[in-house]
C-alpha cells in the first residue's frame, strides 16, 4: 500500500493538462518504475499523483510527414526495443533501453518517464543527446518544442513549466539520416543495474566509409545531466577512420566531462571509463557503419 | 534403497504450484502492523522521545519507546543455550534501547492498523539524541580513545581469541627460512535471501504464539522467554516455509520485539514484516575480517611457522560474536601443517549494521586470506601453487586433538585432481602465462577446510518423532529444519531406508511448532544431514523394533526372521510377505485386545564432528582498461561424504559459488563514513549476481563415505561458498600479474591496483 | 479513502472488487484474492518475486498500481495447474530439474519462463539468461533455473 494522497486518472492529455493545473503539487506517474518507489521511500510520500498510465494515445512510434521520427513517451522499453521503425532508423536507442533494469522493468518503465525524472543515468538519455532529439511538451498554453539538451536543467530537474507534460520525443530526419551509432553501458552488473557511466555515440561516414563525416556523443553520469563532449566531437570531424582517429577522439572527451566522486564510483575511475568507453563506442560505430577498423 | 538417488523435493509441488505457505501468506488480514523507528545517528543517547504528532495520525494504534521496555538484556545468537554461564552468549541486546550503537538501531516501535499509518507514525516520531562519535572500522575501534559501545569490553574488543602449537619463536630462528606477509580483506555482506524476515505474534491458550521466518524455532522460543521475562513453556514459535536464511535467520531478529508488542495491545495479533532495506541494516551481516598473514618457508616450500592476525567487524551487538574469527583460526591451524603456529583474532565492536551467522561462518573470508596469501608465497618461491599446496596440505591421517576429527581420506588431493581435469587446468595454465595487451585470461584455484556441527564447542542434540499410520505411512517430525536446503527431502529418504517403507509413504511435517516438534536446535553449521541423520536412523530403528515385535505377535514368527521391505513385513528366510506394514498398523491400533498407538521418539547427542573438503577452480577475462573481471568458467568439487540427493546437492552447490562469486566480484554493504548511515541497503545498488552475471556452474563430488556418520554424508550446505572469491582472485593474479588483496575485485578495486602496478 | 471499482480477468475468471486506489497489485492479488503466490520480496521491482502476466507481459506487481489493472487480463502461478491437478511443462521442469529451492522466487520466475516460452521461438542459453534476469535467486546460482527454460523451450520447440 502506497502513501498516496489522492490520485487522478487523466483520460486524455487535455484531461492530463486540466488536472495537472487543478492540482499544482501533484506528481505526474507514468509507468511508475521511479515514481512509486520515491513514495515507497519517502520522498514523496503523501504526494498526489495524475495518472497519465492509461492515455493509450502517448504509445507508439510514427513517422510524421517530413521524415521526424515520432515516440511516443509511454512507449515502453521493451516496445521501443520491439519497434520496427526505431530498429531501421535508430537502433542504437532499441538497445540502449534494453538494458534498462530487467525485462519486467522494461515492461513498465517509459522513455517518457525516463527522461522526465531527469536522472543522468537514464539509459536512454545518452542516446536521445547524441542523436538531437526534441522534446515535445504539451501544457496549459498549447505545445511547445524545445532541444533536449535544454530539457535538463539539473540533476532531477526538467523543464516541465506546472502543467505540462512530455507529449513527444522526436527526432529529425536530419539528425538521424545517415547516422549509425553504439551505446555502451559500464554497470556493476550486466542486469538490474544504473549506468556507472553511460556512452552513446554515433557517426556519419563518407561514401567511401574512409572518413568521419560527423561524430556525436554524448554521457550519461558524466555531469549532473546527460551531456555532449563537443570538443570529443570537433576533434574528429573530417579525420580519417583510423586507430588514431579513435585515440584523438578518447583524449578529447576528457575537456568535456565532469563527473564527480560518490560512494558509487570515484571521478577518476569515471574518466578513466569515459576515455575507455568513448574510443570503444567510436570504433564499434565506425564497424556498423560500414568503416574497417 | 533411496538414500543416494535424486528424487524429486517432496515439496517441490506445492512451490512450483505456489500452495506452499510462507509467514506472510499466513498472517490473517486482522493483525495490527508495526513498524520500528530506527536511529538516525550512529552513536550517541536517545534523550526524549516525542510521539505527540505521531499519536494523532488516523490509524495509529500505540507507539512503545525505549522508555516503556524492560531493561532486560538477552542474547540472540542462534546457539544451543549452556547451562554454563561461562559459555553463555553475551546478552547485550534489548527489545528497544535508549542507547544507540548503529545508525538504524530499535529506538521506538509503532503499531498501527495498517501500514501507511504505521510508516507516517514511524517519521512523525520525533526523537532527540545526545550524540558521540562513531568508529566504523574494527581496527580503529580499537585504538585508545575510540569511541566505546559496551562500557563493559575495553577498547571495543567483545574477544580475543588465541591459537597456537609449537614455538613459533624457536621455529623461525631456524637458518634460511623465507618470510612471507601480506594483508588480506573481506567486506560486510549479506544474506540476500529472497524473502524478508517476517514475524506475527498474538496470544493464544495463554501462550504467546509466534510465526516466524526463522532458521531455529526452538532457540528463538528460548530467547523470546528471555527477552520477555516470560516462561518459556508459555512461548510458542511455528516456522512454516521460510523463503531462504543462509544464517541470517539463525538469529534471534525481531521475534521477541513482536511479541512483546503484542503484549502490549492485549495480546492481540502483531505484524512485523521487515522491508529490505531493514533486512540488509537491521538484521545481520558477514563479518568483515582483515587478515595480516605472516609465513615462513624453507626455499622448498615447506612451512616451517605460521602467524595471523585478524579484526573482525561485529557491528554493533555481540550476535555469534567471536565464533566466527575463531572458526577461521582453527582453519588457519589445520589446513596447511607447519612446525609452529600462532593465532590472534580480535572481534571487535564498531558502529555499523550488527554482523552474525552466514554461509560459511568465518571460512570463506578465512580462505580468501589463506589462499591468496598461498598463491603469493608460491609466487615468490618461484614454484608451482598446487606442488605448493601438496607438500603443506592437511595429511591423511590427522587428527586434531581438540575436536577428534580425522583426516580419514585424501579428499583434498582427489579434489584437486578432478577439479583440474574438469577445467583443463594444466592447458590453461600454460597458455596464459605472459600475456599482454589490455584484455587477459587466467585461471586460479583455492582449497578449503570445513568441518560438520558444532561439537565440541557446543550441545549437538536432534530428536525426532515418528509415526505409524493406519496405511503403514509414517509422519516424521524433527526440529531441523527446511530453509530450500531440500533437508525434509534428505530425512524422508533416510527413514525410507531405515524402515524398507516407500520413500512416498514418508510424509515429513515441515512446520516446526515448538509445542509439538521434538527438540532440536535446526538449520545451522551444515548439521542437517549429519546431526538429523543421527536422530532419524536412531529413531528408525526403534520404530522398526516395535513393528516387528508386533509383527511376530501377529505372524507367530521370530522377530529375527523378519524384515520390513518395502512397506510389508517379509520372512526373510523365504522371502515371503507375511503382511503389509498397513494390514499390521491397522490390526493393532484397533485390536480390542491390545491396541497401541505405534509411534517412536528418540533424541541422539551427538560426540563427533567430520571435517570436509574440496576445491574451487576459476577461469576468468580481465579487461584492464575498464577493470573489470567477467568470470568465464567455474568448478566446485566437494567431498561431502556419500550424497543423500545428488541432485539437490549439486542444486546447492550453486547457490553456494553464486554467493561465493558475489563475494568474489561484487558484493559489498556499504557505511557512509561521515555519518555511519548504510549506503546501499537495497537489491539494486547492492551487486548480488544476476543470471546475467556468471557462467554455467559445475558441481562435482567426491564421495569418500564419513566413517563417523549415520548416512556416510557430512556437511555441504555452506562449504560451496568458502572457496569461490580466492579462486578468482587467483585467477586474476595468473591473468594480470596484480595480486588483489581486498574482495571483492570490483572496478574500483581493480582500478586502484591496476594504477598502482601501472597498467592503466 | 479514495476507493475504485477494478474489474478485470484474473486467471481466466472475469471478477469484481474495490480496492483502495493507494494500493499496488500485489496488494490486490494477495489480500483480496488470496493468491499468494505473489511474493514480496523488496516491493520495489528489484527481485521479481512479485512478477505476474498481464496482458501477456511481465510485470513486477509490486510497482504497478490495483486500480491500473481495470480491464486487464493478469495471470498468477496459480492459474498453470491443469483441471485435475496435472501441472504445466514448465512447473513439471522446475520439479524435475531441481530448479526450486526455498521456493520463495519460483512463482515469479515461472511466470516470466511462461511469457518467454508463449514467444515461441528458440533462444540461446544467453538469451535466456537476459530473459530471466529480472528475477534474483540466493539459493540456486539461476543454474537449473535455466537449464528448466530452456529443456522445456527446447521441448515445446522440438515436439
Amino acid at each position: 500500500m502506497y502513501d498516496i494522497k489522492a490520485l487522478y486518472e487523466a483520460t486524455s492529455v487535455a484531461d492530463a493538462v486540466s488536472l495537472l493545473v487543478a492540482h499544482p503539487e501533484a506528481k505526474i506517474i507514468a509507468g511508475g518504475s521511479d515514481v512509486l518507489i520515491q513514495i515507497r521511500e519517502g520522498r514523496l510520500a503523501g504526494c498526489e499523483l495524475v495518472s497519465i498510465y492509461k492515455l493509450d494515445e502517448l504509445r507508439g512510434v510514427s513517422l510524421d510527414a517530413d521524415g521526424t521520427l515520432r515516440i511516443g513517451p509511454l512507449t515502453s522499453f521493451s516496445h521501443i526495443t520491439k519497434d520496427p521503425l526505431i530498429r531501421q532508423i535508430i537502433n542504437v536507442l532499441g538497445e540502449a533501453v534494453d538494458m534498462v533494469g530487467g525485462p519486467q522493468v522494461r515492461n513498465i518503465g517509459t522513455i517518457g518517464g525516463n527522461t522526465c525524472n531527469g536522472v543522468t543515468s537514464a539509459d536512454s538519455a545518452s542516446t536521445l543527446h547524441a542523436w538531437d532529439a526534441v522534446m515535445e511538451v504539451t501544457g496549459p498554453n498549447g505545445v511547445r518544442q524545445l532541444p533536449i539538451k535544454e530539457f535538463y536543467i539539473w540533476a532531477g530537474e526538467v523543464a516541465l513549466q506546472p502543467g505540462e507534460l512530455l507529449t513527444a520525443i522526436l527526432i529529425a530526419k536530419e539528425s538521424y539520416e545517415g547516422y549509425v551509432g553504439h551505446y555502451i553501458k559500464y554497470a556493476m552488473r550486466n542486469a538490474m543495474d544504473i549506468a556507472t557511466t553511460g556512452c552513446s555515440v554515433n557517426v556519419k561516414l563518407s561514401a567511401d566509409k574512409k572518413t568521419i563525416e560527423d561524430a556525436r556523443i554524448a554521457y550519461g553520469v558524466a555531469g549532473p545531466v546527460p551531456m555532449r563532449a563537443p570538443s570529443a566531437e570537433a576533434a574528429v570531424k573530417g579525420l580519417p577512420v583510423s586507430q588514431a582517429t579513435v585515440e584523438a577522439f578518447g583524449e578529447a572527451v576528457l575537456k568535456d566531462v565532469n563527473p564527480r566522486t560518490s560512494w558509487r564510483a570515484s571521478k577518476e575511475l569515471r574518466l578513466q571509463l569515459a576515455q575507455e568507453l568513448a574510443k570503444r563506442a567510436l570504433a564499434r560505430s565506425i564497424q556498423l557503419a560500414g568503416g574497417d577498423i | 534403497m533411496v538414500v543416494g538417488k535424486s528424487v524429486a523435493r517432496i515439496d517441490a509441488f506445492d512451490k512450483v504450484t505456489g500452495r506452499a505457505m510462507y509467514t506472510d501468506d499466513l498472517a490473517d488480514s486482522r493483525a495490527y502492523v508495526a513498524k520500528v523507528v530506527r536511529s538516525t545517528i550512529a552513536n550517541g543517547w536517545v534523550k526524549s522521545i516525542d510521539t505527540s504528532a505521531a499519536e494523532k495520525i488516523p490509524g495509529v494504534v500505540k507507539i512503545l519507546t525505549c522508555f516503556d521496555a524492560p531493561e532486560t538484556r538477552f542474547p540472540t545468537a542462534g546457539h544451543p543455550w549452556s547451562t554454563d554461564p561461562h559459555h553463555q552468549d553475551v546478552a547485550d541486546r534489548q527489545l528497544l534501547t535508549a542507547r544507540v550503537r548503529y545508525y538504524g538501531d530499535d529506538v521506538a516501535a509503532v503499531i498501527a492498523e495498517n501500514e501507511v499509518a504505521a510508516a507516517q507514525a514511524a517519521k512523525a516520531v520525533k526523537v532527540e539524541y545526545e550524540v558521540y562519535p562513531f568508529v566504523l572500522d574494527a581496527q580503529e575501534a580499537m585504538a585508545d580513545g575510540a569511541p566505546q559501545l559496551h562500557e563493559e569490553f575495553p577498547n571495543n574488543i567483545l574477544a580475543h581469541t588465541k591459537m597456537g602449537f609449537g614455538d613459533v619463536d624457536a621455529a623461525i630462528a631456524e637458518p634460511g627460512l623465507i618470510k612471507f606477509e601480506g594483508w588480506y580483506e573481506t567486506p560486510v555482506v549479506q544474506h540476500c535471501h529472497i524473502e524478508n524476515h517476517i514475524c506475527y505474534a498474538e496470544m493464544q491458550g495463554g501462550k504467546i504464539v509466534v510465526v516466524s521466518s526463522t532458521q531455529i524455532p526452538h532457540i528463538v522460543r528460548r530467547i523470546v522467554g528471555q527477552a520477555l521475562d516470560w516462561p518459556w513453556g508459555k512461548v510458542r514459535i511455528i516456522k512454516p516455509y521460510i523463503g531462504g536464511g543462509f544464517g541470517n535467520k539463525q538469529d534471534a531478529l525481531y521475534e521477541p520485539l513482536v511479541a512483546w508488542l503484542s503484549l502490549q495491545v492485549g495480546g492481540r495479533l502483531v505484524k512485523l514484516d521487515m522491508s529490505r532495506e531493514e533486512t540488509f541494516a537491521n538484521n545481520r551481516t558477514r563479518h568483515a575480517i582483515r587478515s595480516h598473514i605472516t609465513s615462513y618457508v624453507r626455499p622448498d616450500g615447506t612451512f616451517v611457522a605460521r602467524i595471523l592476525e585478524a579484526f573482525s567487524n561485529q557491528g554493533a551487538y555481540a550476535s555469534h560474536g567471536h565464533g566466527i574469527a575463531a572458526k577461521g583460526m582453527s582453519s588457519f591451524a589445520q589446513l596447511y601443517q607447519c612446525e609452529a603456529c600462532r593465532g590472534d583474532a580480535y572481534t571487535v565492536f564498531t558502529n555499523i549494521s550488527v554482523a552474525g551467522a552466514m554461509r560459511g561462518y568465518g571460512i570463506p573470508q578465512a580462505m580468501f586470506a589463506g589462499e591468496s596469501h598461498i598463491e603469493d608465497i608460491a609466487r615468490g618461491l618461484n614454484m608451482d601453487s598446487m606442488e605448493l599446496r601438496r607438500k603443506n596440505m592437511i595429511p591423511v591421517g590427522y587428527v586434531n586433538d581438540f575436536d577428534k576429527n580425522e583426516m580419514y581420506f585424501d579428499s583434498l588431493n582427489q579434489s584437486i585432481d578432478k577439479g583440474m581435469a574438469a577445467i583443463d587446468y594444466k592447458r590453461k595454465l600454460a597458455e596464459y602465462q605472459n600475456q599482454t595487451g589490455p584484455v587477459r585470461r587466467g585461471v586460479g584455484m583455492a582449497i578449503f577446510w570445513y568441518n560438520t556441527a558444532v561439537w565440541p564447542l557446543s550441545l549437538e542434540s536432534s530428536a525426532c518423532r515418528m509415526v505409524l499410520n493406519q496405511d503403514g505411512s509414517v509422519q516424521l517430525q524433527l526440529a531441523e529444519t527446511e530453509i530450500g536446503q531440500g533437508a525434509d527431502t534428505a530425512f524422508a529418504q533416510m527413514t525410507a531406508d531405515v524402515l524398507g517403507v516407500p520413500f512416498e509413504n514418508i510424509y515429513v511435517v515441515s512446520t516446526q511448532d515448538t509445542d509439538v516438534t521434538p527438540f532440536g536446535t535446526a538449520a545451522y553449521a551444515s548439521r542437517q544431514t549429519y546431526a538429523g541423520g543421527f536422530a532419524v536412523k536412531q529413531t528408525g530403528l526403534l520404530l522398526r523394533e516395535k513393528i516387528l515385535k508386533h509383527a511376530r505377535e501377529l505372524t507367530r514368527m521370530a522377530e529375527f526372521n523378519l524384515d520390513i521391505i518395502d512397506g510389508n513385513i517379509v520372512r526373510t528366510t523365504d522371502g515371503r510377505v507375511m503382511m503389509s506394514l498397513g494390514d499390521l498398523a491397522t490390526e493393532v491400533l484397533y485390536s480390542l485386545s491390545h491396541s497401541e498407538h505405534i509411534v517412536a521418539e528418540s533424541t541422539y547427542q551427538i560426540k563427533s564432528n567430520a571435517y570436509s573438503f574440496g576445491c574451487c577452480f576459476a577461469e576468468v577475462e580481465v579487461d584492464i582498461p575498464l577493470c573489470k573481471v567477467t568470470l568465464l568458467d567455474v568448478v566446485n568439487v566437494h567431498d561431502c561424504g556419500s550424497l543423500i540427493n545428488p541432485q539437490l546437492a549439486e542444486a546447492q552447490v550453486h547457490g553456494g559459488m553464486s554467493m561465493g562469486i558475489g563475494f568474489g566480484l561484487s558484493e559489498q554493504l556499504l557505511f557512509d563514513p561521515k555519518t555511519g548511515k548504510p549506503l546501499n541497503n537495497n537489491l539494486l545498488d547492492y551487486k548480488m549476481a544476476t543470471t546475467m552475471d556468471h557462467p554455467d556452474l559445475k558441481a562435482l563430488f567426491i564421495e569418500n563415505a564419513e566413517p563417523t556418520s549415520a548416512f556416510g554424508t557430512k556437511s555441504l550446505g555452506e562449504p560451496p561458498a568458502c572457496p569461490v572469491a580466492p579462486a578468482i582472485r587467483n585467477a586474476v593474479l595468473q591473468a594480470t600479474g596484480v595480486s588483489v588483496n581486498k574482495a571483492p575485485l570490483n572496478p574500483h578495486i581493480l582500478f586502484e591496483r591496476f594504477k598502482e602496478e601501472g597498467l592503466i | 479513502m479514495q476507493t475504485q471499482l477494478v474489474t478485470c480477468t484474473i486467471n481466466g475468471k472475469l471478477t469484481q472488487t474495490v480496492v483502495d486506489t493507494r494500493a499496488s497489485l500485489t496488494d490486490m492479488l494477495r489480500n483480496d484474492y488470496r493468491l499468494t503466490s505473489v511474493k514480496k520480496g523488496c516491493e520495489v521491482g528489484e527481485c521479481g518475486a512479485c512478477n505476474v502476466l498481464i496482458d501477456g507481459e511481465c510485470f513486477n506487481s509490486c510497482i504497478y498500481l490495483a486500480v491500473w489493472a481495470e480491464g486487464k487480463t493478469i495471470r498468477t502461478l496459480e492459474d498453470l495447474l491443469g483441471p485435475n491437478g496435472e501441472l504445466s511443462d514448465i512447473q513439471q521442469a522446475f520439479i524435475d530439474e531441481a530448479a526450486v529451492q526455498c521456493g520463495f522466487c519460483t512463482p515469479g520466475v515461472i511466470m516470466t519462463a511462461v511469457e518467454i516460452l508463449g514467444m515461441g521461438r528458440r533462444f540461446t542459453r544467453d538469451e535466456l539468461r537476459k530473459l530471466l534476469s529480472g528475477h534474483l535467486c540466493r539459493c540456486t546460482g539461476y543454474e537449473n533455473i535455466v537449464n528448466a527454460v530452456e529443456k522445456t523451450m527446447n521441448k515445446r520447440l522440438d515436439g
